[in-house]
């Protein structure tokens, strides 16, 4: 008989490309490499009460205003977003030692405030563009110090360091209601 | 010499494709790892905005995430075509008590020493105005969840632009 023969009969394999094929075919369609990004930001704490009206000194706060329109207001001045990071950056450094200017990195305020009609995505740029500036800072000063960008190569005490001389003050007023949708 | 000649005659030799599945199947599994399968069912239209200053989200478990935008097509017959926030597969009608209860949820499945560690990723549609996600932003304020990142994608140009 058939079944006495000494090697068993071979299955046969040819299908599996073709099964895993189909397979692949389906993970490709699925898949989504590019992982969760964005920009991080800490809210501030929650109180009932309206914070009380500090008196700042007008040279240390930068205040950028974004309207329903998406206009750009920048110490009441109309401003372009394309040198926003520009002159975030020349107000907390402040090289020049200029009057008008944050007197020293840590007393900057950049105070920002957004109609509730503005875009998220204006919105989401001006934030960026103002995280760059800080950025940027943390990067020029990290060279200075320890001569290399400020990335994950220092360690938590440098990165803190950095962060001291420069603190990221970022102050988000309640937006006011000018053209919402409803 | 006509001893080579013999050899070359006759069909061409075909190329083993025996180890094609092994090739096929070593893919398969790198897609099968990478893959970020979706969990439960997308109501509204996001699209989200492009930025620079981006950080990678770390820990998938410690991250929650919250969709603002438009209902899909499907859903705009219920629900019309305002922006609404959604909260796993429901959308949120009452944001302050909806995300909290969201948030506890999630609090849930987490270690609680954890639990500071906790990031609500916040994917908004790049044209939504800015009031619904304020609401969202008082809601997660009200509810002491502090770590907010708002989901965007890397803009190449503007990247490049600075290098």
């Amino acid at each position: 008989m058939a079944r006495d023969k000494k090697s068993a009969p071979e299955v046969n394999a040819g299908s599996m490309a073709d099964i895993a094929f189909l397979l692949l075919i389906f993970f490709l369609v699925t898949t989504t490499i590019d992982a969760d990004k964005g920009i991080t930001v800490k809210l501030p704490p929650w109180s009932e009460e309206p914070p009380d009206p500090t008196k700042l000194n007008e040279r240390n706060v930068f205040s950028v205003l974004v309207n329903a329109n998406d206009q750009l207001l920048v110490r009441d001045e109309p401003a372009d977003i394309n040198n926003l990071r520009e002159r975030a950056k020349e107000f907390i450094a402040n090289p020049q030692g200029r009057e008008d200017l944050a007197a020293t990195p840590t007393k900057a305020i950049i105070s920002l405030k957004n109609d509730r009609g503005t875009t998220y995505k204006a919105y989401l740029n001006v934030y960026n563009e103002l995280k760059a500036a800080y950025d940027e800072l943390w990067d020029e000063e990290s060279q200075r110090m320890y001569g290399v960008p400020y990335s994950d190569a220092l360690t938590t005490d440098q990165k803190n360091a950095i962060k001291k001389k420069i603190p990221f003050v970022l102050s988000e007023a309640e937006p006011t209601s000018f053209g919402d949708e409803d | 010499m006509a001893h080579f000649k013999k050899k070359r005659g006759n069909a061409t030799p075909e190329v083993s494709t025996a180890s094609l599945p092994d090739i096929i199947f070593m893919l398969l599994f790198f897609f099968m790892v990478v893959t970020v399968m979706r969990e439960g069912e997308r109501k509204v239209q996001v699209v989200v905005p492009q930025a620079t200053q981006l950080e990678k989200l770390e820990k998938k478990s410690l991250v929650n995430t919250i969709y603002i935008g438009r209902p899909t097509k499907k859903y705009q017959s219920i629900y019309g075509t305002q922006p609404r926030v959604q909260l796993d597969d429901k959308f949120s009608n009452h944001l302050d008590g909806d995300i909290a209860l969201f948030l506890e949820q999630h609090k849930l499945k987490v270690n609680e020493q954890l639990w500071g560690q906790i990031i609500t990723s916040i994917r908004a549609d790049r044209d939504v105005t800015m009031g619904i996600v304020q609401d969202v932003k008082t809601a997660l304020r009200k509810a002491n969840q502090l770590k907010i990142n708002y989901s965007a994608t890397p803009d190449a140009e503007k990247m490049n632009a600075m290098n």
